[in-house]
């Protein structure tokens, strides 16, 4: 099991910071950082202060703002976390793994044994591609860019996506695909091909030259074939040299002819470890038998091949320059000398081979030591050195995904959160929310986290600015699939309230209708209602007319769309509706006791018709509204001193009085008659 | 087929997809269209090749990715863009501005040819901020209509510096998207599921009509006119439903079709074989809509592999006569209806169609080109 993840973590300061001069102080935030410098000075006694993440990236600080210019006291440093989710070209990395996190989601976890692996090594292999489309594209960048600096940070680039493309390759050959004795050795053969391009060049120089036996480098690019393991195109070499000297044909016949009996391990199950262990030792006996003959002692390239196949460690050494790296020594090391290495046994190769092949002259890098950590089977141990080394967490987030649905990580556990599958998940994942743009990628990856995912979600999700209203529908689509009624309710307000300060009443009534927050629709209905008082006219009555169900959300609002139907009664000359539904909005209490007298007062035209609208029952109702209303009214003093409303009560009891005098008539005459 | 959908992921989350139009009596298929792109610090208008025509192979089918000619930066999210004629082509921006963009086919660039600052606005169009997002344009040149979430529409033509005809406080919900009906008639469709024609020439500041969605006024987002029927108009919500209206009757629409299970950001019949419709939507999907089919014919399309195939219904009347489109019977329908994007996961915000040839961009920050669309 490996180590927690913090205890070698380098500290590292915010680069313009100076904690010698003044005291930091820091907020955390969702994926930043803000560090500022405080106006205290350096007391005796504190610890320096530091910053220290939990895997703190190799931090970038961007001044943010200011103030007045002048003094160092008043910057204020965002430190982001995760730098490259802010490069560009990346974005492509970012938006097609999504697609193929999400698959692997999905994915049959009931798939059997061997289907179930191949799915897994065929997602792995996905992840590859797109690493090596978006070098392929970084390269091209940095190949048609004439600024400079642009083009060393793309050849940085490149070289960080070939480390990452190299560390996962290697995992899947050991830990996704388990390969095993045999086929070990083919898939490792074919990861060095794959990365070491350095000898590429020359070999197509050779190649294309008019005569390659002529060539300089003719035995370099035949010694490059050897060491890869890469037989048919060194035979086909070798020929073409011995037709150019016909004197030792027969030198290169029987070079040849060892060459092309090399056994091999199989992919197949053709053919048992043991019987392929036998031929190996049959060929390896026939090649030392020619070494000690001297039947290549006339031409030292040839023989120096055969001591190649025979795995001779010092004339392998002695083509450092054709290898490059100690991993690629490893491989021809165990090609010619233990084809049929175990996964277990490869730390003991692998030690041995970078310590010889570096020799005491330069010491390990970090890529190194990753790669021996994964020769060693310490999966933890190579998540550790990758989140340290590398500028991102999409790399270590993916790897450790995919490693964990190989079922290889389930036995550990961090003392911290969950475990270790999630928790670089969610470091990622907050990268991406603190992005302007790639939030959305975000949201599925909390998703996938069944811990701590949703409480993430509902605290990032909450800080997307909502720019434009078809942004809030997007990131309300998304609280709303995921019933994350608090962050509805919160966004519904937010754009509500930004609509109202706009004066877009019918925009804010829509958005508090979709978040059902009768509260709000209330104080909407309001504002309406004091716009009509005092305009006496509706504003935006396509809305009021078309409430529909919706009007039952608040009282308010009932009151307002009834309200409204009233004048739509009134103006179609329905008065007798009109009359029976003003005066429910009252006895019913559906108006406020505040919009009362505004009632009343719309009744005085009724009352003034030439025709008899009200009852003599309604207009009782109707007196007795108005009574409660003067009489109920605590600030009786204030009610009586003010002459308009007294003049328009007086007005009122007239019209009353008068309206019942002749309901009294019409109805006893109607009864009479 | 899926095969022949070529795709490019281009670092920007795509708002509007755009062929360029062809010009009158072409026999080619579309090969530039444009993008605009939504929710960056750096939002751009591109321009794009839509494959390397000197791969034709065998078969005459394109390989080959979308290819960037030109960009420019645009100022806000690209809420929505429209060609005006061969070159130029007008976008509407979030903060208001409605930008008319000329493409220089002899240099490859990309100008900014006139603006109109904060078109649309809350309160005071003079303050520094205030611009309100400017939501749909559509164009007949010369004249551009505007409409946005201030709820104001506006007449604008190419060649005047100040609007014909604004309309302020047209609607008092947020306007979603804009068409034209006839030459002086528009039809806009707002957030609480209206449909409102418009006629621009009377001086009245009201709709000629109003339709609406029966029960909960599910908010409309986009709106076609059917192109050669003028009274058929297709809509599509934010519960990803599809209405089919018929203008000439009723208030209400003639048919609801599920789609969708989020909004429905665009709608289109295909310009020049109506009997093709559409859509896309915010669930990553994007559906073709087929009424010219019979379904007895072929009945093996169910087992083509990576497509969700589903009939609407079945039936042996014939349909030549009234559109099927405006069938009230959905049982009656004979209607295909393809997924043409299985696995997608973010939203299709936009596409466009035209001859056969299917564009389409995404919140994956990718383009996808589908240049055999009937084949």
């Amino acid at each position: 099991s490996g180590a927690p993840l913090t205890d070698t973590v380098p500290l590292q300061v915010v680069p313009g910071a100076d904690p010698s001069a003044r005291q930091l102080c820091f907020a955390w935030g969702p994926a930043e950082v803000l560090v500022c410098e405080t106006l205290f000075g350096r007391a005796g006694g504190f610890r320096s202060p530091c910053l220290a993440g939990a895997a703190a990236r190799s931090l970038t600080g961007s001044v943010a703002g200011t103030g007045d210019g002048a003094p160092s006291s008043s910057c204020v440093f965002v430190v982001r976390r995760d730098q490259d989710i802010y490069i560009q070209t990346l974005r492509k990395l970012f938006n097609e793994s999504h697609g193929i996190f999400l698959g692997l989601q999905r994915s049959e976890e009931e798939l059997a044994g061997k289907s179930r692996k191949a799915q897994l090594v065929q997602v792995s292999k996905n992840y590859r591609s797109v690493i090596r489309a978006c070098m392929e594209d970084m390269h091209q960048a940095a190949v048609s860019t004439r600024d400079p600096a642009l083009q060393g940070q793309y050849s940085t680039q490149v070289s960080i996506l070939s480390a990452m493309e190299l560390i996962w390759n290697l995992c899947e050959i050991l830990f996704v695909e388990a390969a095993t004795a045999g086929p070990l050795l083919l898939r490792l053969l074919d990861w060095v091909r794959l990365h070491v391009c350095d000898v590429d060049s020359m070999v197509r120089e050779v190649l294309s030259s008019e005569s390659p036996s002529k060539h300089k480098l003719f035995w370099n690019v035949v010694d490059v074939f050897v060491l890869q393991g890469r037989m048919d195109e060194a035979r086909h070499l070798l020929s073409k040299e011995a037709s150019a000297n016909p004197a030792s044909m027969n030198m290169y016949k029987i070079l040849d002819d060892l060459m092309k009996k090399m056994p091999v391990p199989s992919l197949g199950n053709t053919q048992t470890l043991t019987e392929l262990e036998l031929k190996w030792q049959h060929w390896h006996e026939e090649c030392q038998r020619y070494l000690q003959d001297g039947t290549f002692a006339s031409n030292p390239h040839m023989e120096s091949i055969c001591k190649i196949l025979l795995g001779d460690e010092d004339a392998i050494l002695e083509k450092k320059d054709l290898m490059t790296t100690w991993y690629h020594f490893l491989v021809t090391r165990l090609l010619y000398s233990h084809p049929t290495v175990r996964p277990m046994e490869l730390r003991f190769y692998a030690q041995s081979s970078m310590d010889l092949f570096l020799g005491g002259e330069s010491s390990p890098e970090p890529l190194d030591m990753i790669l021996m950590a994964a020769f060693e089977f310490e999966m933890h141990q190579v998540i550790k050195e990758c989140s340290i080394v590398l500028s991102n967490w999409w790399f270590v987030a993916h790897l450790t995904d995919l490693l964990d649905h190989c079922k290889l990580l389930q036995s550990h556990n961090l003392y911290f959160g969950s475990n270790m599958r999630e928790f670089l998940l969610l470091e990622y994942a907050s990268g991406l929310f603190s992005h302007h743009s790639l939030w959305q990628l975000g949201v599925d990856y909390f998703d996938h986290c069944p811990e701590y995912g949703r409480v993430y979600l509902e605290l990032h999700i909450e800080r997307i600015p909502l720019s434009t209203e078809q942004k809030a529908l997007k990131v309300l689509r998304i609280c709303e699939q995921r019933q994350m009624h608090e962050q509805v309710r919160s966004i519904c307000k937010i754009m509500a309230m930004k609509a109202l300060r706009n004066n877009r009443l019918g925009s804010a009534l829509s958005w508090s209708i979709r978040a059902k927050d009768a509260a709000f629709a209330t104080l909407i209905s309001d504002r309406f209602l004091k716009d009509y008082c005092e305009r006496g006219c509706f504003s935006d009555l396509d809305l009021i007319d078309n409430l529909g169900p919706s009007m039952l959300l608040s009282d308010r609002l009932t009151f307002l769309g009834k309200y409204r139907e009233f004048h739509r009664l009134y103006g179609e000359k329905r008065f007798l509706e009109a009359a029976r539904l003003l005066l429910t909005l009252m006895t019913a209490h559906i108006a406020p006791c505040s919009f009362w007298m505004t009632l009343l007062t719309d009744a005085l035209p009724l009352l003034e018709q030439k025709e008899v609208i009200f009852s003599a029952e309604q207009t009782y109702e109707l007196m007795r509204c108005l009574e409660d209303l003067t009489a109920g009214n605590p600030d009786k003093q204030k009610f009586q001193e003010d002459d308009i409303e007294t003049t328009k009560v007086e007005m009122l009891r007239l019209a009353l009085a008068r309206n019942l005098a002749r309901v009294i008539v019409k109805e006893g005459t109607v009864e009479g008659s | 087929a899926m095969e022949d959908v070529s795709a490019k992921f281009v670092s920007q989350k795509i708002s509007r997809t755009r062929w360029r139009p062809l010009p009158a009596a072409s026999l080619q298929p579309p090969d530039l269209f444009a993008t605009g792109s939504w929710d960056n610090e750096d939002n751009r208008i591109s321009i794009w090749s839509a494959g390397d025509l000197g791969n034709a192979g065998l078969n005459g089918e394109y390989h080959g990715e979308p290819n960037l000619l030109c960009d420019i930066q645009h100022n806000g999210d690209v809420m929505d863009m429209q060609f005006l004629d061969q070159e130029r082509i007008v976008v509407a921006s979030s903060t208001g501005t409605v930008t008319i963009f000329r493409h220089h086919r002899n240099n490859q660039t990309l100008s900014a040819d006139h603006r109109w600052e904060k078109a649309h606005y809350h309160v005071d169009q003079d303050t520094a901020c205030g611009g309100a997002a400017c939501t749909g344009v559509v164009c007949n040149n010369p004249e551009i209509v505007t409409v946005g979430e201030d709820g104001r529409i506006n007449l604008f033509r190419a060649d005047q510096k100040d609007a014909v005809r604004t309309i302020d406080n047209a609607d008092s919900s947020t306007l979603h998207a804009v068409t034209f009906l006839r030459t002086t008639e528009i039809l806009t469709v707002n957030s609480i599921g209206q449909l409102k024609i418009w006629d621009l020439r009377q001086q009245r500041n009201e709709p000629s009509q109003i339709f609406s969605l029966a029960g909960d006024r599910v908010p409309l987002h986009c709106v076609d006119r059917h192109p050669n029927q003028q009274h058929i108009v297709a809509t599509g919500g934010q519960d990803g439903m599809l209405s089919i209206w018929d203008i000439r009757q009723g208030t209400m629409p003639v048919s609801l079709l599920n789609a969708h299970e989020a909004e429905m950001w665009e709608v289109h019949f295909h310009p020049s074989d109506p009997d093709h419709l559409f859509t896309c939507s915010e669930d990553g999907s994007l559906w073709h809509w087929d009424t010219s089919t019979n379904v007895s014919e072929k009945p093996s399309f169910l087992h083509q592999g990576g497509r969700s195939t589903a009939y609407l219904s079945h039936s042996t009347i014939n349909q030549s006569v009234v559109s099927a489109w405006l069938s009230s019977d959905p049982t009656k329908d004979r209607m295909e209806i393809t997924n043409l994007i299985p696995n997608q996961t973010l939203s299709v915000n936009s596409l466009d169609v035209l001859g056969p040839c299917l564009v389409y961009g995404t919140d994956a920050e990718a383009i996808y080109v589908n240049r055999q669309l009937f084949a």
